[in-house]
């Protein structure tokens, strides 16, 4: 039995020099060269300014842009670090809100936002992911009926017509890959960019 | 539930079965020792190592030495894990200048990832450096895979050999694990994560300056080639808090696919490695036979609840599903497939959160590891989990016809039916055990995150994803406490290890036993029959085990649901 005391030891440290130093290492390397833009995480820049990733959601309030999906992410209260306040699309600290299907406090919170969204459009209805908190708190994109039912409110903030703001929706509407994998979306803050984009002409 | 739907969990099986075979004809050659495509690269290197460990690679080992081998190494990956987490304060690779780790916290931590179940107590983002997601997590991620892979190797053997008294050396079969068949694909899958948008840098987080004038700090790292291994070896452990749901980790619906296949990739793989050692591929066929029926129920089970909703986004009009805690690009079907996926194959990385799963749909993951992650399982535990099922199963049918009992040629005798039975029983001791301490307990109470029978759920399926190593939560419940961080790395602990043992105490006396030919008396165990008696074994073993238990949270909060409660 001894005799295995060597190789536990040896064995160990370089097998973990190679997987967790030489690989990690040689990779973002290789990965850095091949695909820099990702490997960066995929960054927007406006005028020399990041102003987000392409993957990652961000909290959209204003009615001129369309709005993502509740986010359940939060944040180090800064009153008392022991405890934690809501601090949406927080990209430091991902999350959902883990509410169950019997959760009282899931329902009551869907209510509201539901009522809230039938006074914004009365004429179609409520799309279940505009309503619903994604898993990461950080979801890219809504459904491309979400982004639909929010025409009527991004055209009139935006004195633009309805037919102009849904063309655009429908240029960004991607679908699934090769007809199967994945489902329908848009993205958010990539509309939105061709939305301020198109009014800055 | 949709025809698109359907089709692409009818792709994902059919690209699974069509890889077992080729991946298994080339991991039996990695075992096996002999050459491939890789040795003249991978060669070198290995002999390298063990010039420099002292490891006689001819040399072999009795199953109380590889054991015993097998803990020492896992030692040594014990005190890397705690010691860099305790010290990332003063290490290097860290950017966002996280301080050094609590001491439960570290604890928890190290023993979830030599167990290979990765539960996360931490959230990556906010509480690791790089430094130890790499030389910490990452290099675990590897090692604790090709452990279980080793031993799953070393139990074949004991089927495989007739009159020997060892089953492999452990380092020889760690070694090539690692090099030749781990570390390969995961640098060409790492590369295939970057291209679809996953970050690898060593760079800071990144201040965003959002539309709408807010500041936005967007975590980043060397995540894709943690990624790789997590999903690969079955691991599941995040880089980021939202694990593989955060766009980060899983950005697209291809990377998505990608995953999914990878999880289960080298465990059904391994089916095949077992019918080539035992000499014919239908034993492993009908191994996976009994996996594929168990794991197409499952997903049944789990799509049809999901798709169909809850009662309180019914109440308000709301269709296309359960969306509460999923995202858009994956949707329904590829959420439920996800989440099915990784509870049976032990992986434990989540692409929606289970907690805000409909009751039903929250169960199957639960049973999935309730069943010992035998689905699949994790890589090489999944295998060995099964076997151990097989001796239980066989030995059944032995007493029903009144003959010894034989598999693949060995006799099946009580110090196997023992070691098998103490496997099986032990896992059940510790999730049902923790589960009526956590909901009695008062500080473990407070971390509930649900009122009413989900709470419950919360606390049983904590210790359950312990136990069986998956390390996927119902995350609402706080488990970064005194009390979690410890209740649930003695159930990460027993789980492993009290199965480990026993099933590499079956491996040594198989291989010291003579192979008997096939006679007509032989039950055959490569047909229908065959499959149907394993997964009615596995059924009954483990519904008598937790059903009483799933009577009290999911059951009872579906019930619930239909009659209008909330809680």
């Amino acid at each position: 039995m001894l005799r295995e005391i060597r190789p536990a030891i040896v064995l160990l440290l370089a097998l973990t020099a190679i997987t967790g130093l030489a690989y990690p290492l040689a990779m973002t390397g290789i990965a850095g060269a091949l695909f820099p833009a990702q490997a960066q995480g995929s960054l927007i820049e406006e005028d020399g300014k990041v102003v987000g990733s392409a993957l990652i959601g961000q909290e959209f309030k204003d009615d001129k842009y369309f709005h993502g999906r509740p986010s359940a992410t939060l944040a180090p209260d800064p009153n008392d670090s022991t405890k934690t306040v809501p601090a949406p699309y927080n990209a430091a600290n991902s999350g959902g809100s883990n509410l169950g299907p019997t959760s009282k406090a899931l329902a009551d919170r869907l209510k509201e936002d539901v009522d809230k969204l039938k006074a914004e459009n009365p004429s179609a209805p409520v799309p279940v992911d505009l309503v619903t908190t994604s898993a990461s708190g950080l979801d890219p994109n809504i459904s491309p009926e979400a982004a639909q039912f929010q025409v009527p409110r991004v055209a009139k903030a935006r004195n633009m017509s309805e037919d102009q703001v849904k063309q655009l929706v429908t240029s960004h509407t991607e679908g699934r890959l090769l007809g199967l994998l994945g489902e329908p979306r848009v993205n958010v803050l990539a509309l939105n960019l061709s939305l301020d984009r198109a009014a800055a002409k | 539930m949709t025809m698109v739907g359907w089709l692409q969990i009818i792709l994902f099986c059919v690209i699974i079965v069509a890889l077992t075979k080729p991946l298994g004809w080339y991991m039996t050659r990695v075992f096996s020792g002999e050459r491939t495509f890789l040795s003249p690269v991978l060669r070198p290197i290995e002999a390298g190592l063990y010039w420099i460990s002292g490891v006689d690679e001819r040399r072999e080992q009795h199953w109380l030495t590889y054991t015993v081998a097998m803990l020492l190494f896992h030692v040594g990956g014990f005190l890397i894990i705690y010691g860099v987490m305790r010290l990332q304060a003063i290490l290097p690779f860290n950017p966002a200048g996280q301080g050094a780790v609590a001491e439960d916290l570290s604890f928890n931590t190290a023993i979830s990832f030599i167990t290979n179940t990765n539960w996360q107590n931490y959230g990556g983002e906010s509480t690791l450096s790089y430094l130890v997601q790499m030389l910490g997590l990452t290099h675990q991620n590897f090692l604790s895979a090709a452990t279980g892979i080793a031993l799953a190797v070393a139990l074949i053997r004991g089927f495989s050999r007739a009159s020997m008294r060892t089953v492999g050396n452990f380092w020889v079969d760690v070694t090539r694990t690692t090099l030749y068949v781990l570390l390969p694909i995961c640098v060409v899958y790492t590369l295939f994560l970057v291209w679809q948008g996953i970050p690898q840098t060593l760079g800071n987080y990144v201040e965003a300056t959002t539309l709408e004038g807010a500041k936005q700090t967007i975590a980043v790292g060397p995540v894709a080639s943690q990624v790789a291994i997590k999903m690969l070896g079955t691991n599941g452990g995040g880089f980021f808090n939202a694990n593989a749901a955060h766009p980060f980790e899983n950005p697209t619906a291809l990377s998505n696919f990608v995953q999914m296949l990878s999880i289960f990739l080298i465990g059904a793989a391994m089916t095949n490695v077992f019918g080539r050692m035992v000499g014919n591929q239908r034993q492993g066929w009908a191994i996976l036979a009994v996996m594929g029926v168990l794991f197409v129920a499952g997903v049944a089970v789990t799509y049809w609840a999901e798709a169909n909703g809850t009662a309180t986004l019914h109440a308000l009009g709301l269709t296309g599903g359960n969306m509460e805690g999923k995202e858009v690009r994956f949707g329904i079907v590829a959420s439920s497939l996800f989440a099915v996926i990784t509870t049976a194959a032990s992986c434990g990385a989540v692409n929606a959160m289970h907690d805000s799963f409909t009751a039903l749909g929250g169960m199957i993951p639960l049973i999935n590891m309730q069943l010992g992650e035998i689905i699949i399982g994790g890589v090489g535990a999944g295998l060995y989990g099964m076997l151990l099922f097989v001796v239980i199963a066989i030995f059944v049918a032995g007493l029903m016809v009144g003959r010894t009992p034989e598999y693949v040629g060995k006799k099946i005798e009580a110090r196997e039916v023992k070691m098998a039975m103490l496997a099986i029983l032990v896992l059940p001791l510790m999730y049902l055990g923790w589960t009526a301490v956590g909901v009695v307990y008062p500080a473990a109470v407070a971390s509930m995150a649900n009122a009413g029978p989900h709470g419950f759920t919360e606390v049983l399926y904590a210790f359950t994803s312990a136990t069986g190593n998956n390390g996927s939560a119902f995350a609402g419940l706080t488990g970064n406490t005194f009390f979690y961080n410890l209740t649930l790395a003695s159930a990460m602990f027993v789980g492993r290890f009290f199965m480990i043992i026993p099933a590499m105490a079956i491996a040594g006396s198989l291989a010291g036993k003579k192979t008997h030919p096939p006679s007509a008396g032989t039950f055959p165990t490569t047909g229908g029959l065959f499959v149907g008696l394993v997964v009615g074994v596995i059924l009954i073993i483990g519904g008598l085990t937790f059903f009483p238990a799933l009577a009290l949270g999911p059951i009872v909060e579906q019930l619930a649901m239909n009659a209008g409660n909330v809680f």
